[in-house]
């Protein structure tokens, strides 16, 4: 079954976001926009100064008595427990007894108004002792403090390949950690009902985890929770499991005053208080052969953590899948340091680890093709996976899919690569100043949870009798298009324009225990689901259609919005109607798991990847060796989008996610003071990419003719991250530039990001 | 008396709020009108842009402007516009909003209020449209979603559509706002502020509150009296004679610009760069000045283009060159109820060239890490009379004595300008901060007479990476 060109709104159809015009008048509702119930509270936390500090009291009293406070709470308020952990345990809401980061909530204060909240909160006096933190990832590596075990991945023997092999180097490489900087910040709002029922309304990407940690810090059943969210402004992992945090305090107000209480974050707070992407440093050992060819490999991946583990473990794991990226590497061992630290917990950032296991394979290529005297897409082209043999990933999973070397080939001969770096050394000989470089980056991103049993989804459909469809399922739009894709699997499998049918928000209490909406697994899972609570009813709705005209079932199709059967037809309202008058339920709950998943988290082995996603860009960019500033000149993407579900929505995710990753690679740096306070809380010092940042010339193709090989919905493929590392040319092009500056015989000294302070100290150092 | 302004074209007398109520506040809490965001409220995210319109010399004015750094009485007189505000219906778009929804620049979706309040002021503006106006417009709206390409795509297109016909009644500003034992005055003459700041030594002196619009947007604070700037006619003159030019400190970047550009274009360039259009069209030359930020990026040009200020207070006026003004970290010479009346800059001889480069994380809308400012008179091929002066370098914008020493009476050429890099650090002992080292500052600072000495001698190369 497939889309049809027949109805507004099929699958694979070019069709705008279903909110677009919501959005451009102001008319859609974010959490802070719903009315306010009467006696709402708002609530401002109090934070820790200190990075690591034993709380010896809490004195709440004057606080308490200013005009409008409601309430002083602390972790000794939690009527439950004080876990929100998502994957361990022991991870409080709020702070009890030791504050681990500067930042860390040890109070809440609620008041009528935010302003009385706010000047309450200075009143609450906490009595710190200083402990000594620790702060980097290096002092947590050499004391061994991790937020959990460290895992690994090994294949074959690599201590043996190493030895034998007939070149070998060592190095080390670092990146830093991005903010996700939605434009909306963290907030919920709690709202109080019988007995001890919660409705939260929650800027979530997970509202069956919202429920859990509410229910936990509330000491009730999940049965008493409802956690609703109709859209975020923006997520990208930021909001998988950090706004826990945020409802289980409003959640906890709410309880204790019987008042309805919303936490919204200020931007500030939300950069301090709420996780970012995990911050690496790198060492690698490599053996290979003559032409480049890796023999055994060995990469220690220590990244911080946090003062908690949070996601870290999936995201390690994910690091650990991806430190291969393209490329067979027959002996391997990848080691993940989960390294506790002092700062905030780190979490879901798209890419999920993934961005940072590929960036150090790369640089490693490229450290071996500067050995060898060669370029990086030579050693690309020998490492790359083979189709029947070298197939093998070091986690054991067989690639049936690789088709990376066809995109590199199609994207290098399509923008003449050759010609183009000829023609940047003409460039470079004749400007003393500014200096250009390129570079190709292939990548393949594993589909599917890592663990399998998140691989799945829920979805509930109703059709009522005037024909108009209510669509229900697990997934949350944070404006990546889900809803409006998985509205067009109901619209193609009821064959009714797009239009007849409702978008809903998300709820715990429609669709029960989901998955986060991340992985890039939101429109395989909801859809799939959706696809077969939509089918079911039809299947209903054809036997009525049958008898109605009496015809065999298989005569009757559902086309252009009516429903034929011999000569004759009815509309899909009609048959809904005889449907209902025939006493045949016209509502379906839909589920899906994805098959053929294996993974063991304790060996690190399986097949935890229902299949892969490629993509490969191209980009250019100039430096500037006076001062370091840079610009991307030109990019260039070709992204296998398998037959995409909707390609204006995949478009916009290619570029989105391209940008945000160029922001983490160059403008975008995270500065800590040496006292562990976060100075990068603001758009006005920590700076993603502008609208003149984008490459002036920037070319997506989408694969055409390129249907998954396993059958996803419609046969399409995840999208919501893997552009992100397509950025990764962006870097790369940098460190050509920095070592086009140079004579040629020394290699960069450039970490990610590369700001204009970086590349400035590369350029001299490589000029020295 | 009560607050005048129209809000979506509807008039409104606003009483009983406080007068350091953001604007963004009136509008979600007071208006009831939620389509505005606050995304960062620091003037930095754009998406609680909104527009503010006036009638200015006959002819209708649309400037866009952070509504989070805005307190509510600097709506009075002004005809305000919202993303609420644009639409006829949902079937009847905004040419900004129609070309939004085809192009696909909405995900999230709350970015997007603030980037169509910033292109409708755009499209309101008679100018044909350029690449680079439509990234200056842009600059101020930060959108974590789209990659920007398709909204750049639909700012091309929506401003092709004519400017609407705007019939934009003058509206009674009033002179004094209060509320409870919170004052907020508009004084209209310099007479009357130089009163009202002998009366009131403890105000708040408000120009377009890019700066002090923080302290009631982030820090809550309720100020006790603010006076006004904006409409003090004195304030908002610009004079030009055959040797300067002078500016009211209540001018805004945006008012000054086209002077700027045709005087000193290096100098029009970095203000394309302070903030955004919407931080230009509220923050006013007098206010960079007088804010003292060693990281303000006018002081350092106007001290190298040799500026004088003139002060004003019920006890007359005084001149003073501006490097003599800033006296320490945000300290100035500003004796108490005097203020800045006007900034006068002489203009460039023949022989004068006059450059200046900001170097910063992100080239648009960011805060320097560095800005250098040079004035080099030339006698042939030598340099008779250097002025140079750096912002991000000390404690205060900071004329560089021995540099100038350095290059005044020697040859102009390539290993003189690479000299200067041990030089500067005679000047100058910078600090190390989030946006940049100590010795990244020297480093820069040095390199930037490589690129001066470049484009002076006019090599045949592009010399900065937004120019390839």
């Amino acid at each position: 079954m497939d889309g049809s060109q027949n109805i507004v709104g099929a699958a694979h159809d070019k069709i705008q976001h279903d909110s677009a015009v919501k959005h451009v008048t102001g008319k859609a509702i974010y959490i802070d926009d719903m009315p306010s119930l009467p006696g709402t509270l708002e609530i401002v936390l109090v934070t820790s100064p200190f990075a690591h500090a034993t709380i010896k009291s809490i004195e709440s009293a004057e606080a308490l008595a200013q005009p409008g406070v409601a309430a002083v709470l602390t972790a000794k308020d939690i009527i439950g427990h004080n876990d929100i952990a998502p994957i361990f345990e022991g991870e409080p809401a709020i702070a009890d007894g030791v504050a681990e980061y500067a930042g860390h909530p040890v109070a809440l204060v609620a008041a009528e108004t935010y302003d009385q909240a706010f000047s309450a909160a200075k009143l609450v006096k906490v009595d710190y002792e200083e402990l000594e933190p620790v702060l980097e990832i290096q002092d947590a590596l050499a004391k061994k403090q991790f937020t959990y075990t460290p895992p690994s991945v090994t294949k074959g023997d690599p201590d043996k390949a190493l030895e034998t092999a007939n070149h070998r180097l060592q190095g080390e490489i670092a990146c830093g950690g991005q903010d996700h900087f939605y434009l909306e910040a963290n907030v919920a709002l709690a709202v109080p009902g019988e007995d001890r029922d919660m409705t939260v309304y929650s800027s979530t990407q997970h509202p069956t985890e919202v429920q859990h940690g509410v229910a936990h810090v509330l000491g009730v059943p999940s049965n008493a929770v409802t956690v609703e969210i109709r859209r975020m402004g923006g997520g990208f992992g930021g909001k998988e499991s950090q706004p826990t945090i945020i409802a289980a305090m409003a959640a906890l107000v709410a309880a204790k005053t019987g008042q309805p209480a919303k936490l919204r974050l200020r931007r500030d707070e939300d950069m301090i208080v709420t996780g970012k992407r995990h911050d690496y440093e790198f060492k690698y050992d490599v053996g290979f052969d003559d032409e480049g060819r890796v023999e055994g490999i060995d990469i220690e991946m220590a990244m911080r953590s946090g003062n908690v583990a949070d996601l870290s473990s999936g995201v390690m794991a994910r690091s650990l899948c991806h430190g291969d990226n393209c490329y067979y590497l027959p002996n391997a061992r990848f080691h993940g340091y989960p390294c506790k630290t002092n700062t905030v917990s780190n979490t879901a950032f798209r890419g999920f680890g993934g961005p940072q296991g590929m960036i150090v394979i790369e640089t490693i290529l490229e450290h071996i093709a500067h050995h060898l005297g060669q370029s990086l897409d030579d050693i690309r082209k020998v490492n790359y996976y083979g189709q029947e043999k070298r197939n093998q990933t070091p986690y054991g999973q067989i690639i049936k899919d690789n088709i990376i070397e066809e995109l590199v080939d199609r994207l290098t001969s399509e923008v003449d690569y050759e010609g183009r770096k000829k023609a940047i050394d003409k460039f470079n000989a004749e400007n003393s100043i500014l200096k250009k470089g390129i570079a190709v980056m292939p990548i393949k991103f594993g589909i599917s949870f890592n663990m399998p049993a998140l691989n799945q989804a829920g979805a509930l459909v109703h059709v009522y009798t005037d024909g108009s469809v209510h669509l229900n399922h697990g997934g949350t739009e944070m404006g990546q298009g889900l809803f409006t894709k998985v509205a067009q699997v109901v619209a193609t499998v009821f064959q009714i324009d797009i239009d007849n049918i409702k978008i809903s928000s998300t709820r715990t209490d429609k669709v029960p225990n989901t998955s986060a909406t991340a992985a890039s697994a939101g429109s395989d899972l909801n859809g799939m689901a959706a696809y077969d609570a939509a089918d079911k009813i039809k299947s209903r709705m054809t036997g009525i259609a049958a008898q109605h005209f009496e015809v065999p079932e298989n005569d009757i199709k559902f086309r252009q919005n009516r429903i034929y059967g011999g000569n004759e037809s009815i509309t899909f309202a009609e048959l809904a109607q005889k449907t209902w008058e025939a006493r045949e339920s016209l509502s379906a709950t839909g589920f899906y798991q994805t098959p053929d998943l294996t993974w063991d988290p304790i060996t690190c082995t399986g097949s935890p990847f229902y299949y892969f996603s490629y993509g490969v860009a191209i980009s250019e960019i100039v430096i500037d060796t006076l001062t370091g500033e840079s610009r991307t000149l030109r990019t260039d993407i070709l992204q296998d989008c398998g037959k995409s579900l909707n390609p204006r929505v995949d478009y916009g995710q290619i570029e989105g996610a391209f940008v945000q990753g160029m922001g983490w690679l160059t403008s975008e740096e995270l500065v800590w003071n040496d006292q562990g306070q976060l100075l990068t809380h603001g758009p006005s010092t920590y700076k993603i990419p502008g609208s003149r940042d984008v490459p002036p010339e920037f070319n997506i193709h989408i694969l055409e003719d390129a249907p998954n090989r396993v059958p996803t919905i419609f046969r399409s493929k995840a999208i919501g991250e893997p552009p992100l590392m397509l950025a990764i040319s962006v870097w790369l092009a940098i460190r050509d530039a920095v070592k086009r500056s140079g004579d040629g015989s020394k290699r960069p000294n450039l970490n990610a990001p590369a700001t204009p302070e970086a590349i400035l100290k590369a350029v001299t150092e490589i000029r020295a | 008396m009560a607050l005048q302004f129209t809000l979506n074209g509807e008039m409104r007398e606003v009483s009983g709020v406080s007068p350091t109520m953001t604007v963004l506040d009136y509008l979600r809490e007071q208006a009831e009108l939620t389509g505005t965001k606050e995304g960062c409220a620091e003037g930095d995210c754009g998406a609680c842009t909104i527009v503010l319109a006036e009638t200015v010399d006959g002819e209708p004015k649309y400037e866009a402007v952070n509504s989070c750094l805005l307190m509510v009485p600097q709506l009075a007189g002004k005809h305000v516009f919202t993303v609420e505000g644009l639409a006829e219906s949902d079937d009847l778009l905004d040419p900004v909003q129609d070309a939004m929804v085809k192009t696909d620049g909405t995900q999230c979706g709350f970015c997007t209020p603030g980037i169509i309040m910033a292109l409708y002021a755009l499209r309101q503006s008679e100018a044909e449209i350029t690449e680079g106006e439509i990234h200056d417009t842009l600059a101020g709206n930060l959108c974590r979603c789209t990659g920007y390409r398709p909204i750049v795509d639909a700012a091309r297109e929506a401003c092709a559509a004519a400017p609407d016909n705007s019939n934009l009644e003058i509206i009674e500003a009033g002179d004094s706002y209060q509320n409870g034992d919170q004052t907020f005055h508009t004084p209209k003459s310099i007479a009357e502020m130089a009163k009202l700041c002998a009366a009131n030594p403890e105000a708040n002196l408000l120009g377009g509150g890019t700066d002090l619009g923080i302290l009631v947007s982030k820090e809550r604070e309720a100020l006790s009296t603010v006076i006004h700037t904006g409409r003090v006619a004195e304030l908002l003159q610009i004079e030009e004679t055959d040797t300067d030019i002078t500016f009211g400190a209540a001018v805004t970047y945006t008012a000054a610009l086209p002077f700027i550009e045709r005087l000193y274009p290096s100098f029009a360039t970095l203000i394309t760069r302070i903030g955004s259009v919407q931080i230009r069209n509220a923050g006013t030359i007098g206010g960079n000045v007088g804010n003292a930020s060693p990281i303000g990026d006018t002081p350092p040009c106007l001290i190298a283009l040799d500026a004088t200020l003139i002060l004003y207070s019920e006890a007359g006026e005084r001149e003073l060159p501006i490097e003599e003004f800033f006296l320490d970290y945000r300290k100035t010479d500003l004796k108490t109820g005097e203020f800045i009346k006007a900034i006068r800059i002489p203009k460039l001889s023949e022989n004068q060239e006059f450059r200046t480069y900001k170097i910063s994380k992100r080239y648009d809308q960011d805060i320097s890490a560095v800005v250098g400012a040079y004035r080099i008179e030339l006698e042939g091929d030598t340099v008779s009379d250097a002025r140079i002066a750096y912002g991000g370098m000390a404690a205060i914008p900071k004329r560089g004595i021995a540099c100038e020493a350095a290059l005044n009476g020697n040859a102009w050429d390539l290993a003189t300008a690479m000299t200067m890099l041990g030089v500067i650090q005679e000047d100058y002992q910078p600090i190390s901060d989030h946006r940049a080292s100590k010795e990244y500052r020297l480093q820069v600072a040095g390199n930037l007479f490589q690129r001066l000495y470049q484009e002076l001698s006019g090599v045949d190369e592009a010399l900065e990476v937004v120019a390839v």
